[in-house]
Formats: C-alpha cells, structure tokens, sequence
C-alpha cells in the first residue's frame, strides 16, 4: 500500500557544468530509499522552484561548484518562498568556504555540506529531519 | 494540517501546488484522498488520456516532450505524468524522464509529474490513475502518461488511457520481437521512433505486416487497425502525423466505445481498490498471517491452508475467531 516515501529535488543553478557530485548524491539518496528528481545543469531558481511544486518534494538540495552559492542559494530560497514552498528542507553542497556556510545557515538554509562530506552522512541527516517533521505533522493532526 | 475540502477548492481554484499534494496523496494511500476525489469528480472526464509506452531508451520522454510543445502550440493545455521504476531493494527511484521536458517547466499550460512505480509491476504506479484524475479535474486538455521502460508483458497503461502509443525504434529487435510481444496488441498507435536512424524504414515495414497479419486475421473483430508512424522526437520531426493518428483514433472512439470503454476502466479501478483493501485486511497487522502460519507448521499444505482462510473469510468469521480455533482445525487440516 502507499507507504510516505522522502521525495528529493536534486538541482544544479547557474552557469557550472559539473554534475558529477550532483548525481552522485543522488544516487546514494535513492540507496537510501529516496525518490529523486534531478533537474539537470543550468537551471535558473524560478524553474527549479517551479519543479519543487510540481513534484512536491520534501527536500530541496542544491549543488554548486563554481562559486557562485552566495548569489544563487539565496535566490532560490526566494523563488521557492514566492511559489509557497518555503516549507521544504533546503540543503547545500558544493565548495562552500565556512564562513559562508554558517552566513547560510543563518539565511534559512537547514544545512550546507562543504566538500568532503560523507554522502551517506547527507542521506542520514535528510532522514533524520524528515522523520522529526513527519511525527510533528502527525501528532499536529 | 490541510482538510480534503481546502485541497480540493484550491485544486478547483487553479493552485499547481493543490494539485501537486492531491497528487502526492493518492501516491501515499493518505485517508484524505478519496473525500477530496470525490469532491472534484464532477469536473473528470473531460480530458483526454494518451499512454506512451514501450522499451527503456525508445525515446518516450523525448517525444512526450516533442508533442507537449506540438499540442501547445495548438493551445492545448498539457498535464504530463512521467513513471519511472522503483527499486525492489531500497524502494528509491531515480526519476529521470522530466530531465528531457525541461523546455515546459516554466510554461503556466504545462504541468509534468514523476512518480515511481512503487512495487507495481504493470509499467505504472498504483495511483496513476488517481493522478490523471485530479490532473483532468484541474482541468488540462490532454494527459500524456509516460510508463516505465518496459519488456513484453507490463501493460496496466491501457487502464489509463484512452490511447496507447507504443512507442520502438531501431536496434531493439526485428519485426518478430514486436509480434511476440503483447505491446503491439496494446497499441492503439504504433511509433517507429529515431527514423533518423538506419534501421527505422525496415521496422516499419517489419511492424505493418505484423499489424496486418493480426488485423486480417478471423478473430480479429475490432474496426481500428493501429497506424504505423515513423518520428525523430529528437529532430521534432513527425509530430503532426502522430497527432493526425491520435486524432483518428479519437474519432474511432467518439464514433461507439469510448463511453464504454471508459466505463469499463471505472470499473476495473473499483476492482483494484477493493483488491488492494482486501489485501491490506487480510494479511495487514490484523490478518490472518498468524493463522497461515500455524496451519503450515501443523503440516497442511498451501492449497488447504488457502481453502481454508477463503472459507473462513466468505463466511465472515472474523480473524479474533479464526485465531481462537486455530489449533484445532490446523490439526484437522494436517
Ligand atoms: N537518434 C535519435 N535519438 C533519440 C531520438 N529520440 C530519443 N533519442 C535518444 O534516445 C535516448 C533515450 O531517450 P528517452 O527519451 O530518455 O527514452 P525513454 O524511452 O524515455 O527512456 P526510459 O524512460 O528510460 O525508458 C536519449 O539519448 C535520447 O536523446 C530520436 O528520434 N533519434
Ligand atoms: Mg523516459
């Protein structure tokens, strides 16, 4: 029968070509059980926004590695908050510097991973915030 | 929380979200489900369904993405629905077809979904049927379902869609490959795709003959012979002619069966749902899962076992019951 399964946007914004980190965290999160839509490269953040509403995902996870996350990571968080999404889990990866990490963390990102990450670290981290709002909605309900 | 009631006026109000988690709903079995269904019914059977499906790599998602932009521009609004497998182990699925429609994504006439196919095994998820309801209710033209790639026997699509589209192309087999299969009984419009490839011209002709030896045939009662027609999704070439046979076929089926036929789908879903029900009711938390292994420890056999919990179930006996005299029949069954 229907069994709630974490549904993951994996998106690529901006101008890098790099997708091999993105697909690789893809796959290790649909090892993990997860259902994953990877958007491709080049997206702009209304249209990976615009995904995330369509598909209806309870996480969003940006890669980026040309630098530019700064810029982009916090338009996407606005592209999803003008379509309603604000409620998603956004995470971040790429080459991400510490200092603006924890800027993004403070910009309502629930977690950026640097390099190095472990990807089933990412994958245990999304299960583990997933399942603290899924027992919060159902004693809200 | 959102009530069925919210969901289903927002639906009605146009809100992609609210078709989106209406969406999500039926996927999940969530109980809110058939009380918003219900509520939106009025305004299903308005949009016409086309299932496209056929082999992994036959270039389904690509066309899907070629004939959402040809119906646009006939302004045609599009809601597309994209099933890829789930893995048997994890339960995870990689859900690629969307990465060729991207050209739509942005386009307020266009609404594409991706689904698993979360244990079903017949090419679609258990509730893709539910989502082309609530996607015909929030009112798009046409609904393209794009199946998992599939072998020669995963055809659930039919219970989708008003036509299928059976979708091959060259270096996937000979002619002989696509009579055994049952595919091409599905196909109410056969698709020799990548005729930009060598090859493509002699599929074709491989697969008519195919057709007209079926469709010559003495038991062989239908009117409709399915059209063979040669595209390059890739190239955008071929569209029209697709759209032309799907439109014939619309004709065919607007000419005596489609009410019919769409009738007997409503029907065959009530069958699916009182199944599943069954199922979960049977062997769920609350089954008869101990009793079956009881039975079997005591020594009968899988055929007596299953007698035995039918009789029990056509009778009505409850299974608190049936566990209560458990001992005593396992025994006598052995
Ligand atoms: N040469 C050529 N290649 C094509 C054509 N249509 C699709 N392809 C290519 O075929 C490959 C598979 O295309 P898809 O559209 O993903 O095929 P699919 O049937 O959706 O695949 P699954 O969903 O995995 O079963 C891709 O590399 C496409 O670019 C075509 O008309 N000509
Ligand atoms: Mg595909």
């Amino acid at each position: 029968m229907g069994e709630r399964r974490i549904r993951v946007l994996v998106g690529k914004p901006g101008l890098d070509g790099h997708d091999r980190g993105a697909k690789t965290v893809a796959s290790v999160l649909r090892d993990h059980g997860m259902e994953i839509v990877y958007t491709g490269l080049h997206k702009t953040p209304e249209a990976i926004a615009e995904i995330a509403v369509q598909e209806d995902v309870d996480v969003v996870g940006l890669s980026i590695l040309s630098g530019a996350h700064m810029e982009l990571f916090p338009r996407v968080r606005e592209a999803l908050g003008a379509r309603g999404m604000e409620h998603v889990l956004l995470v971040g990866g790429g080459i991400i510097p510490k200092d603006d990490i924890a800027a993004l963390e403070a910009a309502g990102f629930s977690k950026l991973f640097g390099p190095g990450t472990n990807t089933d670290d990412i994958a245990n981290y999304i299960k583990a915030e997933m399942q603290k709002r899924w027992t919060k909605e159902g004693a809200d309900a | 929380m959102a009530s069925s009631d919210d969901l289903s006026g927002r639906l009605l109000a146009g809100e992609r979200a609210a078709l989106a988690r209406l969406i999500s709903w039926a996927e999940n079995s969530d109980r809110r489900f058939p009380a918003a269904l219900s509520s939106v019914y009025g305004r299903v059977g308005r949009a016409w369904r086309t299932g496209i499906t056929g082999p992994p790599g036959a270039g389904k998602s690509t066309l899907v993405n070629e004939l959402a932009s040809t119906l646009r521009e006939r302004d045609r609004t599009v809601g597309i629905l994209a099933v890829d497998p789930s893995s048997p182990f994890t339960g995870g699925a990689l859900l690629g077809d969307r990465i060729r429609m991207e050209d739509r994504t942005l386009d307020p006439g266009v609404f594409i979904r991706s689904m698993a196919s979360r244990g079903s095994h017949g090419g679609i998820a258990r509730a893709t049927v539910d989502a082309c309801d609530v996607m015909d209710a929030f009112g798009f033209d046409e609904i393209l379902v794009e199946t998992v790639g599939v072998g020669q026997a995963e055809y659930d699509v039919i219970s989708a869609a008003d036509h299928v589209v059976v979708v091959v192309c060259p270096g996937a087999g000979d002619g002989i490959q696509a009579m055994k299969a049952g595919l091409l009984e599905v196909a109410d419009i056969i698709v020799v795709n990548k005729s930009d490839v060598p090859g493509a011209e002699r599929l074709a002709m491989d697969l008519e003959e195919a057709v007209h030896l079926r469709t010559a045939g003495p038991r062989h009662v239908a009117a409709w012979v399915p059209p063979v027609v040669q595209c390059s999704a890739a190239k955008a070439e071929g569209m029209e002619a697709l759209l032309d046979a799907v439109a014939r076929h619309r004709e065919y089926l607007q000419g005596g069966e489609l009410e019919a036929t769409r009738a007997r789908k409503r029907a065959e879903q009530v069958q699916r749902v009182v199944s599943e029900r069954l199922s979960e009711a049977l062997w769920g938390e609350l089954g008869y899962g101990a009793l079956v292994k009881s039975f079997l420890d005591a020594g009968s056999t899988p055929y007596d076992v299953a007698s035995d919990v039918l009789s029990r179930v056509l009778a009505g006996v409850p299974v608190a019951a049936s566990g209560d005299r458990a001992g005593e029949t396992g025994a006598s069954a052995s």
